[in-house]
């Protein structure tokens, strides 16, 4: 145990320098959401055409902006592996006796604190934007924990495809084809029980829905989580523990 | 798993073999290193050099047939093999967004050495390859030399008692080529490391290897030592005679399309 949280922090003190060293991703990375709750957000809010109960429809989404955000910062993580791959550092770690779960665990750790940068980020747009947050410490914290593990269910989910498609082109196909129809059959943008339920479905077995879910009732004043906080967390535990076993086995297939 | 037979030798391999689809990149091959040696792999582009050293440090799995590395099988006991083992990839595999000491640090954190033994080790291995003072710059300001330099120091910081080395000095201008040389036979001098090496440079093959082995299409077709091998194909025969000779061409002629575009790529990295 001493070993992998050793050998795990390695991976993540690497991924964090790099991400210091480099932050305009961290800029570029936060466009995104400010159009989807500046604009959308605010024009939808207009409209009035979705009914989100209490909360105002900007209150609404906020939460599945952020979760948005995570998916689509820790869903390109594959590529980053296929670029380290293409330079053989892939090949020095796996040399290295390092176990394999450490090295895929340090990685989705790293996603998760970029995760905790767009939230950061997320929660600036909605304070400017007076969005009524949950400020207590404990919402905060429990936010900060789903979304290290959203980011980690996303960015280990990303390397497995990146270890069954091993080329960045193929990657770039299939990491566009899978984000956007994962983000559109969530609740993010519109609540579970206005989708046809053929997408509800769908929704039910995605992820991202336990991640907004948690976020909604923890983010924002008056909201609440439908699944409640204990099947949030268990689904999001599962799945990442999961996705980590199928990681573990295929990230060596990378150095072949 | 030592054996009586497999003692004397830091490499053994027992028809070890690799297929790739209907390629059988790797063909039943038997080799023998013993401890202390520098031993060379030549062989052109696609003989199977680079498959031959993923299976001896566990990256790849063999088809069939086995090796023991350090006295460890590589199918049973991998772990075991890759504490003993030393890496420089024929690929670029420092990471350029980090200074040469991250790197060395990652490595050192990774093979489990203490404080203590990385703050030493680091600064050890830094001197050693004349990187003391490029520490702290980023990896994707140096030069081919100084990438490749830093990755042997990686590769040694455990002091693994066996090293690979796959084309370590290709597209290395000459110099830094000689520097890269001399640093190996500084390593096999001060710790009696145990060195594979392949290459397709004759040259470089003749003076760093005690032994050599040509590879060719997947098969050994020659082991000896480089001068032995020169002397029995008569009184003035070139390294480049003994290679034509037991590989039936040139070494420069031969690789197809995606060998020989793989090879500039790494090249174009150093160079
Ligand atoms: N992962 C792989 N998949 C399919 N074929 C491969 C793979 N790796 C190597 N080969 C093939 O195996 C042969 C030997 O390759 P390699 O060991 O890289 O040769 P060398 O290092 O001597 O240039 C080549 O024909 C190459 O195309
Ligand atoms: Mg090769």
């Amino acid at each position: 145990m001493e070993r992998f949280l050793r050998e795990s922090a390695a991976i993540v003190e690497v991924e964090l320098i790099k991400l210091v060293r480099d932050p305009t991703e961290i800029v570029s990375r936060a466009v995104q959401p400010v159009l989807w709750l500046v604009v959308f957000g605010q024009v939808l809010a207009q409209v009035r055409g979705i009914h989100t109960g209490q909360l105002s429809y900007l209150a609404f989404i906020t939460p599945g902006i952020l979760a948005q955000s995570v998916l689509f910062s820790a869903i390109f993580y594959g590529i980053a592996v296929i670029w380290e791959r293409d330079l053989g550092v892939v090949h020095k770690l796996l040399v290295s006796p390092a176990r394999r779960i450490s090295l895929v665990f340090g990685k989705a750790v790293a996603a998760g604190f970029r995760g905790i940068l767009q939230a950061v980020v997320i929660y600036l747009i909605a304070f400017v934007m007076h969005v009524s947050l949950r400020l207590d410490p404990l919402a905060i914290f429990a936010v900060l924990a789903g979304v290290m593990l959203g980011s980690g269910i996303f960015a280990t989910f990303s390397l497995i495809i990146a270890c069954i498609v091993k080329t960045r082109e193929r990657f770039m196909g299939i990491g566009q084809l899978l984000t956007m129809p994962m983000f559109f059959a969530s609740n993010a943008i519109y609540p579970l029980d206005i989708m046809p339920s053929w997408l509800r479905v769908i929704a039910q077995i995605n992820p991202l829905t336990y991640l907004i879910d948690a976020l909604r009732g923890l983010m924002i004043m008056g909201g609440e989580s439908i699944h409640g906080y204990a099947v949030d967390f268990t689904v999001m535990v599962t799945v990442f523990a999961f996705l980590l076993f199928v990681a573990v086995r295929l990230y060596p297939t990378l150095a072949e | 798993m030592n054996t009586a037979a497999t003692d004397r030798f830091a490499i053994y391999t027992s028809e070890l073999t690799r297929q790739f689809g209907q390629l059988t990149a790797v063909d039943h091959i038997d080799l023998r290193v013993p401890y202390g040696q520098i031993f060379g792999l030549l062989g052109a582009n696609g003989a199977g050099k680079s498959t031959v050293i993923k299976m001896l440090t566990t990256l790849l799995s063999p088809t069939s047939g086995t090796a023991e590395v350090g006295g460890f099988d590589i199918i049973k006991s991998p772990g075991e093999v890759r504490r003993r083992i030393g890496y420089v990839s024929q690929l670029v595999s420092a990471d350029g967004a980090l200074t040469g000491y991250e790197n060395l640090r990652l490595s050192a954190k990774l093979y489990g050495l203490t404080k203590a033994e990385r703050d030493e080790r680091i600064a050890d291995a830094l001197d050693f390859m004349g990187l003391a003072d490029s520490a702290h710059k980023l990896v994707k300001t140096f030069s081919g030399g100084m990438i490749r330099r830093l990755e042997l120091a990686q590769a040694m910081l455990h002091r693994p008692a066996i090293l690979f080395l796959d084309e370590p000095t290709l597209g290395l201008d000459p110099v830094a080529r000689r520097v890269v040389w001399d640093r190996l036979l500084d390593l096999r001098h001060d710790y009696g490391m145990t060195v594979l090496i392949t290459t397709h440079d004759m040259e470089e093959a003749e003076t760093l290897s005690d032994q050599l082995a040509i590879l060719h299409v997947g098969r050994v077709s020659v082991v000896g030592n480089p001068a032995e091998l020169r002397a029995g194909l008569g009184a003035d025969a070139t390294m480049d005679d003994v290679f034509v000779h037991y590989a039936g061409g040139l070494i420069h002629e031969s690789g197809t399309f995606s060998e020989v575009a793989q090879t500039r790529r790494t090249a174009h990295r150093l160079g």
